[in-house]
C-alpha cells in the first residue's frame, strides 16, 4: 500500500541539508579568509627571476626553497643556470650590490637540452626519476626520450644513466628563441654628465 | 576511569577499524610504503577521526535527532567529514607550516577515508554520549595508526625479502594483512 507522505517531512530534510551545506560552506569561507598562509611577497617576487631550472645546485632543493633563503638573506650568487643576469636582477629588486657568480656551484654555460641517444637507451628510468621537471617520458625497458620544450639543462640526468646515453647539446639561439636583452641600467645612464671647462 | 579504558582497548585493538571491521583498507595497502609516510598518515587520520566524532556527533544529535532525520546520517556526515578535512588543512597550514609540509598530501586523501565515516556512522547507531563517541573516534584513530604503522615497518622488511615471484608486490602485501588480521582475532573476548 503506497502511503502519502506529508510534503512537510520532504521540506524538512531538504531544508536541514542545505542548511548543514550552507553553515560548512561559510565556515570555510570564513577560515580560508583568515587562515590563508600569507607567503612572502618578496620570496615570489625572487623565484619569479630565478630561471626554474630547479637543478639544485645552489644546494637548495629547487627555485622556490633557494628564493625563500635569499629573502631570509641568503648570497644571490649561487645559481649558475641564471649567471650574472639572474644576479643583477635580484640585486636590484632587493636593492642591494651585484655580486660576481660563486664559482663553488658552477659555472655559467650556454643554454643546453638534454637528448637521449635512443639506440643506447636500455630503460632503466632511472633519469625519469632524477628530473625536477618531469621532461623525460618512457616507460620500464622501453626507449626514454626527453620533452625537449620542458628540459631545463639542469644536468642531473646525467649521472644517473648507466650507459651514459644522455648528451647536452647548447641551444643554438636562432630566430624563435633570441630576444633583445634588456638594457642594463647602469650608474653610467644615470650619472649627470660631467661638465667640461667651456661650458659656464 | 574504567569506562575509559574499556572504549579504549575495545575500539584500538578488539574492534580495530583495519584489520577487524576492514575499513579504511584503501590507504592501508596504499600509504604503507615508507614508514616516514605512514606516520604522517596515521597522525593526520587520528587528528581527522577524533574531530569528526565531534562534530559529527553534535550533527547528529542536535539537528537529525531531534527532526526525525535519522536516514539523512549518511549524506550528512560525508558533508561533515569533508568540511572538516578542508578546514583542518586550511587550520594547519595556517598555524604550523611545518606540520604542513609533513602531513600535507595525506590530508584531502582522508576525506575519501571509510574508516572515518565508519566511525561516524557506528558512533550514531550505537547511542553513545558526545564523551564517548569522541573518545571512540580517538581510539579508531589510535587503532588505524598502530595497524598502519606495525604494516609499513612489515613492508619495509618484506621489500628486501626473497619473496617468490608470484607473490611479489601487493600479492605479499594482502597476505601480510591477512596474517595480521588473524592475529588481531586473538583480541576479540579480551573486554
Amino acid at each position: 500500500m503506497i502511503e502519502v507522505l506529508d510534503a512537510k517531512i520532504f521540506l524538512i530534510a531538504v531544508t536541514v541539508l542545505v542548511g548543514l551545506g550552507v553553515f560548512f560552506g561559510a565556515l570555510l569561507g570564513f577560515a580560508a579568509e583568515y587562515f590563508t598562509s600569507e607567503q612572502d611577497p618578496v620570496v615570489e617576487q625572487i623565484d619569479q627571476l630565478l630561471p626554474q631550472t630547479q637543478c639544485g645546485q645552489c644546494g637548495f632543493p629547487g627555485c622556490q626553497p633557494y628564493a625563500q633563503s635569499i629573502a631570509e638573506g641568503d648570497a644571490i650568487n649561487k645559481c649558475p643556470p641564471g649567471g650574472q643576469t639572474t644576479i643583477n636582477a635580484i640585486a636590484k629588486l632587493l636593492d642591494i650590490t651585484a655580486i660576481p657568480l660563486d664559482q663553488e656551484h658552477g659555472e655559467e654555460s650556454a643554454r643546453t637540452i638534454a637528448t637521449i641517444r635512443e639506440d643506447e637507451c636500455i630503460g632503466c628510468t632511472k633519469c625519469i626519476k632524477a628530473c625536477p621537471v618531469d621532461a623525460i617520458v618512457g616507460a620500464a625497458k622501453l626507449m626514454h626520450t626527453v620533452i625537449a620544450d620542458e628540459c631545463t639543462g639542469c644536468d642531473l640526468c646525467i649521472d644517473p644513466c648507466p650507459v651514459d646515453c644522455i648528451d647536452m647539446i647548447p641551444v643554438k639561439a636562432d630566430i624563435t628563441e633570441w630576444y633583445w636583452p634588456a638594457p642594463e641600467r647602469t650608474a653610467e645612464i644615470l650619472a649627470v654628465p660631467q661638465l667640461s671647462g667651456n661650458q659656464t | 576511569m574504567e569506562e575509559f579504558a574499556v572504549i579504549l582497548i575495545s575500539s584500538i585493538l578488539i574492534n580495530n577499524y583495519v584489520l577487524v571491521q576492514f575499513l579504511g583498507l584503501c590507504p592501508f595497502m596504499g600509504v604503507s610504503n615508507k614508514l616516514d609516510s605512514a606516520i604522517g598518515m596515521s597522525a593526520a587520520t587520528t587528528f581527522v577521526l577524533t574531530l569528526t566524532a565531534m562534530v559529527s556527533y553534535v550533527v547528529n544529535a542536535l539537528i537529525l535527532v531531534p527532526l526525525g532525520l535519522d536516514y539523512l546520517r549518511t549524506i550528512a556526515f560525508i558533508l561533515v567529514i569533508a568540511a572538516v578535512v578542508q578546514f583542518t588543512k586550511m587550520f594547519i597550514e595556517k598555524t604550523s607550516p611545518l606540520l604542513y609540509r609533513v602531513l600535507g598530501v595525506f590530508l584531502p586523501l582522508i576525506t575519501t577515508n571509510c574508516a572515518v565515516l565508519g566511525v561516524a556512522l557506528q558512533n550514531a547507531n550505537k547511542d553513545l554520549n558526545f564523551f564517548q563517541s569522541s573518545l571512540y573516534g580517538f581510539g579508531a584513530g589510535a587503532g588505524f595508526s598502530l595497524v598502519l604503522v606495525l604494516f609499513s615497518a612489515l613492508r619495509e622488511r618484506l621489500a628486501t625479502a626473497d619473496v617468490p615471484q608470484p607473490f611479489q608486490g601487493a600479492a605479499i602485501g594482502m597476505i601480510t594483512a591477512g596474517l595480521m588480521s588473524l592475529a588481531f582475532m586473538g583480541f576479540s573476548g579480551l573486554v
